[in-house]
């Protein structure tokens, strides 16, 4: 158990989100940088998309009523357990009655902390992500609480061969939107050349943006439809909004470019007054990055235990061949089979 | 019907009604293709998303066309009935755009058996076709920053109903006791897309 002596700023829990439920007009929500609650999991040894607390430039403070292990990823925060500093992006064993102030994130928007066995809380519609939006799961930290946590065995050593750097400006990768007809002609161009600014009315739902007024070739309302994370509304007014995981099931405005997947996660670690640009690039290049991307997050995470690493790699296999009923390798004198 | 790329994740399917997009969502739930993870009905739209290390494109896109000429599977099609108190703050104001009197406001939104176009903008609000053409009157133009739960409301085509309080621009013609989404229940949304629903006046 954690006792949450001081909350942060915006410091909740988050998973992947509730798939399945976009048609009842449920969001996704689940963490807006979902590289970094990957990896912070993976470093403890969970499942990649169990809960993890996502802070929001400024942490809490926690104080662990138990022995745990713990990892932080996403955004660099000098965090201090007792008065020792903790290096990010490597397991690090805590002791019952320790103290952990994560301070303000200093790189970034949002940091990850994931503990061995993950939190437990009751989950909405299968995710126990705090949606900001339509308001389902638990609420941001409060002050005084308590969060749960699975019992689990823990182990420690893992660390990330190279960890990501958050910049103050990006580039992000597109694809052209499903609504060219609603623009005027050219106006695909001026979103490629334009530096945007990331405007401080941004949170988990979109990113806003300023830097041209796009123009849009009708006023008119376009029917509400599905929308996705990624998808770069234009209201009226001409500023580009970029949706974010806590976005709403459907939107109005028509959508001139979407981020690719594979880009996703840095747009949740854009904080006000970064600077954004966009590449165009085709689907097929759009679906390359994002299995290079899958590829690197299975080749990051570094362990002595080389047993547990090809047990990964055979996930990984299963995953991209649905087909696949069981394989098995060897590894230091040592079988890791797979069977589904 | 007409496809068009929704980035590299999803296809948006353009058809030529709602009835047209419950086929198709019913269709593709029914051949339960591995990899996608949402259909989500729209204004005559489905949107299909999908996990693109799963599921190629290409191959959902050359299954698309047939499955929507299938005739529609066997699905529940449930009907509800609302009870609604006529005490809307904009029930005069809708009379008087319409130039009709409130009692004719009334007797004109509870005629039509309604049909779920789609539900979004929060869990469970549905998005009614159906509506009366002389009720269709345009939102407000400044939204108020806090409509009630159980708001019954109307905005250009489509009459609507606020399950929990949010900001809103839609005109509220009275309120219900019918609780639209608790994510507790088994089924959380009280209404699906799909579904006909008829409006009884409380006395």
């Amino acid at each position: 158990m954690i006792t949450v002596l001081e909350p942060g700023r915006s410091t909740s829990l988050q998973d992947r989100g509730r798939e399945g439920f976009a048609h009842l007009g449920v969001p996704h929500a689940g963490a807006a940088d979902s590289l970094s609650l990957r990896q912070a999991n993976l470093l403890v040894g969970n499942n990649e998309y169990a809960a993890a607390l996502e802070m929001t430039l400024n942490g809490p403070v926690l104080r662990f009523e138990v022995e745990a292990v713990m990892a932080l990823a996403g955004g660099r925060v000098d965090a201090r357990l007792d008065d020792a500093p903790v290096p990010m992006y490597q397991s690090v064993a805590v002791q019952a009655g320790q103290t952990l102030n994560c301070g303000p994130v200093r790189t970034g928007v949002r940091s990850y902390l994931a503990v061995a066995g993950g939190f437990s809380a009751a989950a909405v519609l299968g995710s126990v992500s705090a949606d900001t939006l339509a308001r389902l799961g638990p609420s941001v930290l409060q002050g005084g609480e308590t969060l749960a946590m699975q019992a689990r065995r823990l182990q420690q050593g893992w660390y990330w061969r190279t960890p990501p750097e958050f910049r103050a400006q990006a580039v992000v990768r597109v694809v052209a939107g499903p609504h060219a007809e609603w623009f005027a002609a050219g106006t695909y161009d001026e979103l490629l050349h334009t530096e945007f600014e990331v405007r401080s009315d941004s949170d988990r739902s979109g990113l806003r943006l300023a830097g041209a007024e796009l123009t849009r070739a009708s006023q008119n309302e376009l029917g509400s439809q599905g929308m996705v994370s990624g998808a770069i509304q234009v209201p009226g007014d001409g500023r580009p909004i970029v949706l974010l995981c806590n976005h709403g099931a459907t939107g109005g405005y028509p959508v001139l470019a979407v981020v690719i997947a594979a880009d996703l996660p840095q747009l949740g670690q854009l904080r006000p007054g970064a600077r954004l640009r966009f590449q165009s690039v085709s689907r097929e290049q759009a679906l390359a990055a994002l299995q290079v991307a899958e590829q690197d997050l299975l080749h990051g995470l570094v362990t002595a235990d080389r047993g547990l690493l090809a047990a990964r790699s055979l996930i990984a296999l299963a995953k991209s061949h649905p087909e696949l009923r069981a394989a098995h390798l060897r590894v230091d004198g040592r079988q890791v089979r797979l069977r589904r | 019907m007409k496809f068009r790329y929704f980035g590299g994740s999803a296809l948006l399917a353009e058809v030529a009604s709602s009835a047209a997009a419950q086929q198709l969502r019913h269709a593709l739930l029914q051949a339960d293709i591995v990899g996608v993870r949402e259909l989500v009905p729209g204004y005559n739209t489905l949107l299909i998303e999908f996990d693109p290390l799963i599921l190629d494109m290409a191959k959902l896109e050359r299954r698309l066309p047939k499955l929507s000429e299938q005739p529609p599977p066997a699905w529940e099609q449930r009907e509800h009935e609302i009870s609604v108190r006529y005490d809307g703050e904009d029930l005069q104001e809708v009379a008087r755009l319409a130039g009709i009197g409130i009692a004719e406001v009334i007797q004109r939104h509870c005629a039509p058996l309604y049909t779920v176009a789609f539900l979004g903008f929060a869990p469970g609000f549905p998005y009614l076709s159906g509506l009366d053409p002389k009720l269709q009157v345009p939102r407000l133009k400044s939204p108020r920053t806090r409509v009630a739960a159980g708001s019954v409301a109307i905005a250009g085509e489509f009459a609507g109903i606020y399950p929990q309080a949010t900001p809103g621009g839609w005109r509220v013609l009275g309120h219900t006791d019918s609780v639209l989404f608790d994510a507790g229940r088994a089924q959380p949304a009280l209404l699906t897309p799909g579904d006909k629903l008829r409006f009884r006046p409380l006395p």
